[in-house]
């Protein structure tokens, strides 16, 4: 393999392209392989061979992260930047929802979609907003994602929206057959795009409905791209791969509130640092009526529901 | 230490924004104290300052409850039948609102006289509980005052028609996905 002599020194000149290395044969031969394998000739060489994204040195990540910005750079017509931000140390993520205070008005659905690159069309929504009935509560068989009305909120009715619940011991990352996805250090559950087989064991694994997969080539206009990604987060996705809720970790790594607290008109979503006394999620978990969605299956998510009122 | 110096920057920058010049005494420290940032109070088009008609000469004080002429946009709906304008309103200090107590408070710290009723609501507000933030969970944010969300004349929030709803399954197999 370390073998950078011709094969026939005699063949001066020319002689790599006339008739190519051991290495080149060898990584000509790994393409073929890799486009039978997968039945995607799309798929070059390198990606073929890259490793789950925890194994990677520092190095080989840049050059991962190179390959993929040109390859969008020639997608889209443009500049997408892929971030590699790692969790902040003290840091562990909460998120809270204020059941009386969300009128379903689906803007967060929406702002995340622009915000975290999904595919248009179909469009692939990470949040999904139920519509509920307020003498029944919170329970599943009364529950309407489809709702449609001139306006919101509808009389008799509350709205709970649902997303990944980044789960304390996650039913999805224990299922995954080759380790595509896990959880990080700052809790947010995080999926490997290029080391996803699509095999979807997740989404079954997932009591929340919070994965989503791209049964085909994902749709985005090049105006629409957000070119501010993470590798872990809203980086363009390939077909075949499973995708979710990262928290924005492209945002919140940063500093800033994920796309749908930003968004939302009635200030039911509430996001911050669980290890912050001071932090307004930790003022929720200390002071309002709050809850796990599912609580009994015992997933612990680091979502919350409460009461505001 | 930091975070508190970054937000007196910022409401030393907001206080110089010439859009509120207001009157000198919006130099008035409350709001610093509170390390609380709040846009602009959501005017009507050029309805502020008051005193450009209230300004005690054009038209006299008249502190009886009454049908006005002016103003007829606003449908009070807050609160009991026998509330009024200068509740809230100062008649001899058009630019200010008043507490109960007849203490003067600024458009821009409206959310204390709020909170003489809504007590509850304050609380949760100071604490990032009620209402909205945006900016930076370990940074400097923005607040939204309570008015930005709840018109003071008629505070309940206004319906909204909802975003577009998920595809349903059948309709993606139909013409969706490729
Ligand atoms: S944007 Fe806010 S109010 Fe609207 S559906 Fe989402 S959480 Fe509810
Ligand atoms: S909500 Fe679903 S996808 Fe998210 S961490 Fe829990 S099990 Fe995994």
């Amino acid at each position: 393999m370390m073998d950078h002599q011709p094969m026939h020194p005699q063949d001066d000149g020319g002689g790599a392209s006339a008739c190519g290395s051991r290495r080149e044969f060898l990584g000509t031969a790994v393409a073929a392989v890799a486009t039978a394998l997968t039945g995607c000739g799309k798929l070059s060489k390198e990606e073929f061979l890259q490793h789950n994204f925890r194994e990677l040195s520092k190095d080989e990540i840049q050059t991962i992260i190179a390959r993929l910005e040109s390859e969008y750079k020639a997608k889209y017509g443009k500049t997408v930047k892929v971030n590699n931000e790692a969790a902040m140390p003290g840091v562990i993520f909460g998120y809270a929802l204020d059941l009386s205070r969300c009128i379903g008005c689906r803007r967060c659905v929406h702002a995340c979609v622009k915000e975290n690159n999904q595919s248009r069309d179909p469009e692939i929504q990470w949040i999904r907003v139920l519509e509920m009935d307020k003498e029944e509560g919170v329970n599943l068989q009364h529950a309407e994602q489809y709702y449609n009305p001139e306006e919101v909120p509808r009389e008799g009715h509350f709205y709970m929206p649902v997303q990944c619940q980044q789960c304390k011991k996650p039913p999805c990352v224990k299922v995954c057959p080759v380790g595509a996805t896990w959880k990080e250090k700052d809790g947010i559950v995080v999926v490997d795009y290029n080391w996803c087989i699509g095999c979807r064991y997740c989404m079954a694994a997932c009591p929340y409905g919070a994965r989503h997969f791209n049964w085909g080539e994902p749709t985005m206009k090049s105006a629409d791209v957000n070119p501010e990604t993470h590798y872990l987060g809203n980086r363009p996705r390939p077909k075949g791969v499973v995708e979710k809720c990262t928290f924005c970790i492209q945002r919140t790594r940063k500093g800033l509130y994920p796309a749908c607290v930003e968004i939302c008109p009635t200030g039911s979503r509430k996001f911050g640092n669980l290890l912050d006394a001071k932090s307004e999620i930790r003022q929720v978990l200390e002071n309002k009526r709050v809850f796990k969605f599912k609580e009994d299956l015992n997933t612990q998510p680091t979502f919350f529901y409460f009461y505001g009122v | 230490m930091n975070i508190r110096a970054i937000h007196y920057l910022g409401l030393a920058v907001l206080l110089a924004l010439p859009a509120f010049a207001g009157e000198p005494k919006a130099k008035e420290e409350p709001a610093a104290q509170e390390g609380i940032q709040v846009p602009k109070p959501p005017f009507s088009e050029g309805i502020f300052p008051c005193t450009s008609c209230h300004d005690g000469k054009q038209m006299k004080v008249d502190t009886k409850r009454r049908e006005l002429g002016m103003h007829s946009e606003i449908e009070l709906k807050h609160g009991p039948d026998s509330r009024w304008c200068l509740d809230c309103h100062d008649a001899n200090s058009r630019d200010n609102l008043h507490l109960a107590s007849g203490e003067k408070v600024l458009f821009t710290e409206s959310f204390k006289l709020c909170g003489q009723c809504h007590g509850d609501k304050l609380r949760d507000w100071r604490v990032g509980v009620h209402g909205k933030r945006t900016g930076s969970w370990n940074g400097p944010k923005q607040y939204l005052l309570c008015v930005h969300c709840h018109n003071p004349h008629s505070p309940h929030f206004k319906p909204l028609k909802p975003m577009p709803p998920p595809m349903r399954p059948e309709q993606i197999r139909k013409g969706g996905a490729k």
